[in-house]
């Protein structure tokens, strides 16, 4: 799959390849209301990832219900749509408008976004507060429900298990590490908030460990994502216990790289004796 | 337009000078149409620090010999490795990307550039010239040293320029030099590319004149095509990216 907030509706790629080939594609992050997202600038290059702050610019569920959704319904793959809110009522109410959209069949639930001022991220860093978000939208989504969770926490595990109690289908993680870039010419910060979210393979290491012990006390299945470049990042998140990947940052450097991992999982299956790519799930030994 | 993604050739590295160098890029086969104001995203291997890709305005095509120039300014670590780029290299590019400049209404056209922002007025003044339009270009730098492929311009039309420290040309910026301080200037339209202070000045002398304006915005960008949107313009419609909605804007579009 393709993650939230970079790979746009998908339509941004299709000159590159044929998406038919991606398990999924998780569309950009929507809210209830349009946002007009963080002051430039929003992005700064790190060693081995980047730092964005873009702060869930999109122009709200009813324009994507009414304009997106339309162009985007008929793909030839599985078309999620990651829901981000500032209130419970607003994760609600845009979860019931993605409901109603037939094509759709699954939402990512962000309660992990680091760069909205309030909510967001707010959500996914206390059980208390994970539960209340995940129990509400389980009430009124009725197909597939992931959950994204952030990695500023102590206690990833624990946040795991309880979205999973309180009804999440699936849990996909990491969301950005909180972080921050400095101008040492300007003597300024380099992004206009201050802080943002950092990607790309300087947080792999983090991703791999936190996928591997969440995966120790769930039993839905786990989406890993965090800094995948190639195939072998790839199977290295499936053996440490994801039964999917998402590929974010990665998206920006090679557009095909999607497909490239795609191609290259089988081959590693066929390399290495394995039947099928889900055998690699958990296959780690410890 | 239709986007690529291919492995280029190098067959040339020219060094203007101490910070800039032209690299000519040569594609296996058959160019794809371009436009003057698109740029490229270039990849960059082998620094450690350098991970994105680096955003390059495509600063001439030459059609019959599949070869595109890029004008890079070596500032920092991404645009140091591609002008140590050799003869024979690999270059591998996303392109074309973003929107292009468009054809003036009316035939007096001045195209303003500064530093490294000269690039694209090359291409875009030989698409004037093909299209029957005669452009006069103003391009500014801090020193005679930073003037650079000046003969190319020369090819296409007037050059005027100037330097901050008067080493040649006008002394001072871009706005300083006679043929914008004028009341009554005979231009119809303006191009300009450079410092955002620059474009600026020269943005609104042009509205000042009411004279059309179109901006090349440089914004630092990750993706290029509209996907990462972290390379917002603010304008009067609020955010838009200057990879797919620019990187050329009206100068009135644009909340300056």
């Amino acid at each position: 799959m393709t993650a939230s907030g970079t790979f746009g509706y998908g339509e941004e790629f299709m000159d590159f390849f044929d998406i038919s080939c991606l398990g999924g594609v998780l569309v950009k992050g929507t809210t209830l209301e349009h946002r007009e997202g963080n002051a430039y600038p929003r992005m700064a290059e790190t060693p081995q990832g980047m730092l964005n702050a873009v702060g869930l610019q999109n122009k709200g569920v009813h324009y994507f219900a009414e304009h997106i959704y339309p162009r985007i319904k008929d793909y030839d793959t599985h078309m999620l749509v990651n829901v981000s809110g500032s209130t419970i009522e607003d994760y609600i109410k845009t979860a019931e408008v993605v409901n109603e959209l037939d094509k759709i069949p699954g939402i990512e639930l962000n309660i992990s976004c680091p760069n909205v001022k309030e909510g967001g991220m707010a959500f996914g860093t206390s059980c208390p507060s994970a539960v209340s978000v995940v129990e509400a939208v389980r009430k009124v989504y009725k197909k597939h429900l992931m959950v994204k969770l952030s990695p500023n926490v102590t206690n990833i595990a624990e946040i795991g298990a309880a979205v999973e109690g309180a009804g999440a289908d699936s849990i996909s993680l990491i969301n950005t590490l909180l972080g921050m870039a400095v101008n040492a010419k300007t003597r300024k910060p380099v992004l206009s908030t201050v802080t943002g979210g950092l990607s790309g393979p300087a947080v792999k290491p983090v991703a791999l460990r936190m996928v591997w012990q969440v995966s120790q006390v769930v039993k839905v299945p786990i989406v890993g994502m965090g800094g995948i470049m190639n195939a072998t990042d790839a199977v290295e998140f499936m053996l440490a216990g994801a039964s999917a990947i998402q590929v974010g940052t990665a998206n920006f450097i090679d557009p095909c790289v999607t497909a490239k991992i795609v191609d290259g999982l089988e081959q590693y299956c066929q390399e290495h004796g394995f039947s099928k790519v889900s055998d690699l799930v958990g296959a780690l030994e410890v | 337009m239709k986007k690529y993604i291919d492995d280029f050739k190098v067959i040339k590295n020219e060094r203007l000078n101490y910070e800039y160098v032209i690299l000519t890029l040569q594609h296996p086969g058959k160019l794809p149409a371009m436009m003057p104001g698109q740029f490229v995203e270039v990849r960059v291997d082998n620094g450690p620090n350098t991970f994105l890709r680096r955003p390059i305005s495509i600063h001439d095509i030459d059609e019959a010999n599949n070869t595109m120039k890029l004008l890079v300014q070596e500032i920092g670590e991404g645009t140091k490795l591609m002008g140590q780029l050799k003869e024979g290299d690999n270059c591998n590019l996303v392109y074309p990307l973003g929107n292009s400049f468009s054809l003036p209404e009316k035939p007096r056209v001045l195209l303003v550039g500064g530093g490294c922002g000269i690039a694209p007025l090359l291409f875009m003044g030989r698409h004037l010239k093909a299209n029957g339009i005669e452009p006069q270009f103003l391009l500014g730098a801090r020193t005679e040293e930073g003037l650079i492929a000046l003969e190319a311009f020369r090819e296409l039309g007037q050059v005027h320029t100037t330097t901050e420290d008067g080493s040649v040309g006008t002394k001072g910026y871009v706005i300083h030099h006679p043929v914008m301080r004028t009341h009554e200037p005979e231009i119809d339209m303006i191009y300009t590319c450079g410092p955002e202070a620059m474009m600026k000045v020269v943005a609104k002398y042009a509205r000042n004149h009411n004279i059309k304006c179109e901006v090349s915005l440089e914004n630092h960008m990750a993706c290029g095509f509209g996907a990462c949107l972290c390379c917002v313009a603010d304008t009067i419609d609020g955010h838009k990216c200057t990879c797919t909605d620019g990187p050329v804007f009206d100068s009135t579009y644009l909340k300056w």
